[in-house]
């Protein structure tokens, strides 16, 4: 390939070339590629699992979520009214201590699930992938057993 | 009336059909630079042509140096899928007049493969995801000695995935695909669904197995892309949900 050519191929980048027919730049690659020796690693039936309990779970927070926002935030007086009387009221009841508790496992188990995916998503390099997730994992568990020690462990006498 | 009358279509063959459009291109060589860039080419095309027709335009009489696949020129070997306007389609089943000539049209590699050459990609992770379900027919027992019959229902059935292509737009549109490359990706799941539901096969189990991976159907998030971009407009979506629900059922 003559100078010329090269030069109405590309324009103005072939004044500032470093590379040429003999040593060519890197092609631009894709982040991860698959290749034949991509590990066919068959995590049994998991990823079924929570694909399923991401579809579940969301319509059982639907009902849930929107309930607890109607109850903390619309209906009788809104967000005016929750303090700590409020909150002690409310779990008195072991209904209300049953819902809160669902919610707190549902939507925390969904929510870090789908942090999962997005982590699988977007880190590309796999230990990237493992810190994240280990926080993810780290500030879910925490979360989860802080919440239930809170709702089992409540006293309304508390000074 | 709509029409044209003899007098109206003779004005407008006198009157020529020629407009001025810019075919705005990424270009990428690696003999002259690492990095892409965007290129301007103004051509006189009918808006009847299309984009295949532009970029042979430019390639035989502005810039011999534009690199891109094309074998058939129409929409059956799926060498040209091709990134227009950013939507995946073919360059030879895209008309000039479909996609708002006003503006420049842009025309890039599809994405989540390597770029090798401007329009050129390395198409081996794609077809290894293909190869990974095995897209043939596997039957036991003897061979028999006339053609294996199926009912026009069962052949139905799976009617749809067969027209594929294997011409990457759908894979090449998925943002799954986009930054983990390892995802199975449509066109691989399409092919898989074609064996999977056809009566005279006999390995579903094993392809629903495969595609049971971490890195298969579970991993779709349903954004429709796939089917969007699809050519040959199969309901490529609808067919991945179909190897979902298979797999959720089959056991049930
Ligand atoms: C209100 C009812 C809810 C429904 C019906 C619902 C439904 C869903 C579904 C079906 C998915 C899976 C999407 C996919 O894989 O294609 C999902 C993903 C997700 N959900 Fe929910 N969800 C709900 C509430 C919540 C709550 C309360 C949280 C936060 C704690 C949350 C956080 C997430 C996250 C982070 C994802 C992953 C996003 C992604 O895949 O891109 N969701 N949701
Ligand atoms: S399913 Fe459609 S878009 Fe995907 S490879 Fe086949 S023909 Fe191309
Ligand atoms: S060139 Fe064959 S599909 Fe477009």
């Amino acid at each position: 390939m003559s100078a010329d050519t090269s030069s109405s191929a590309i324009g103005e980048v072939q004044g500032a070339s470093l590379y040429d027919v003999d040593n060519p730049a890197p092609y631009i690659e894709a982040p991860r590629k698959r290749t034949s020796k991509t590990p066919r690693s068959t995590r049994g039936n998991f990823e079924m699992a929570a694909w399923l309990f991401m579809r579940l779970s969301g319509i059982v927070l639907v009902v849930l979520v929107i309930g607890h926002l109607l109850i903390q935030l619309v209906l009788d007086g809104g967000v005016s009214k929750i303090g700590f009387a409020f909150v002690a009221g409310r779990w008195a009841s072991p209904f209300w201590q049953v819902w809160d508790l669902l919610m707190l496992w549902l939507a925390m188990l969904h929510g870090a699930n789908g942090l999962r995916t997005v982590i699988n998503d977007y880190a590309e390099r796999a230990n990237t992938r493992l810190w994240l997730k280990g926080l993810l994992y780290t500030a879910t568990v925490f979360t989860i057993l802080l919440g239930t020690l809170v709702i089992f462990t409540f006293d309304p006498n508390i000074r | 009336m709509a029409t044209p009358t003899l007098e109206k279509v003779e004005a407008e063959s006198a009157a020529s059909p020629y407009i001025t459009v810019t075919f705005r291109i990424r270009r990428f060589n690696p003999e002259v630079s690492d990095t892409a860039e965007w290129q301007d080419f103004q051509i006189e095309i009918d808006p009847k042509e299309r984009v295949l027709d532009g970029l042979h335009k430019i390639k035989w009489d502005l810039d011999g140096t534009l690199t891109f696949r094309r074998s058939c020129a129409h929409g059956i070997c799926g060498s040209d899928a091709m990134r227009i306007n950013g939507k995946n389609r073919l360059a030879c089943k895209t008309l000039i007049k479909d996609i708002n000539p006003e503006k420049p049209i842009t025309i890039e590699a599809i994405k989540g493969l390597t770029v090798m050459k401007d329009l050129v990609v390395d198409m081996e992770p794609f077809f290894q995801a293909y190869r990974d379900v095995m897209p043939f027919l596997v039957t036991k027992g003897n061979e028999p000695t006339r053609e294996r019959r199926q009912s026009p229902e069962d052949r139905e059935r799976f009617d749809d995935t067969t027209k594929c292509i294997l011409c990457a737009a759908c894979t090449s549109s998925c943002p799954v695909f986009w930054n983990d490359g390892q995802y199975f990706g449509p066109a691989a799941i399409v092919n898989a669904h074609r064996f999977i539901f056809d009566s005279r096969d006999e390995a579903g189990e094993q392809r629903l197995e495969i595609l049971n991976d971490k890195d298969g159907v579970w991993r779709c998030r349903t954004t429709f892309n796939c089917t969007d971009a699809c050519p040959r407009g199969i309901e490529v979506t609808k067919a991945i949900q179909e190897v979902k629900r298979a797999l959720i059922t089959r056991r049930f």
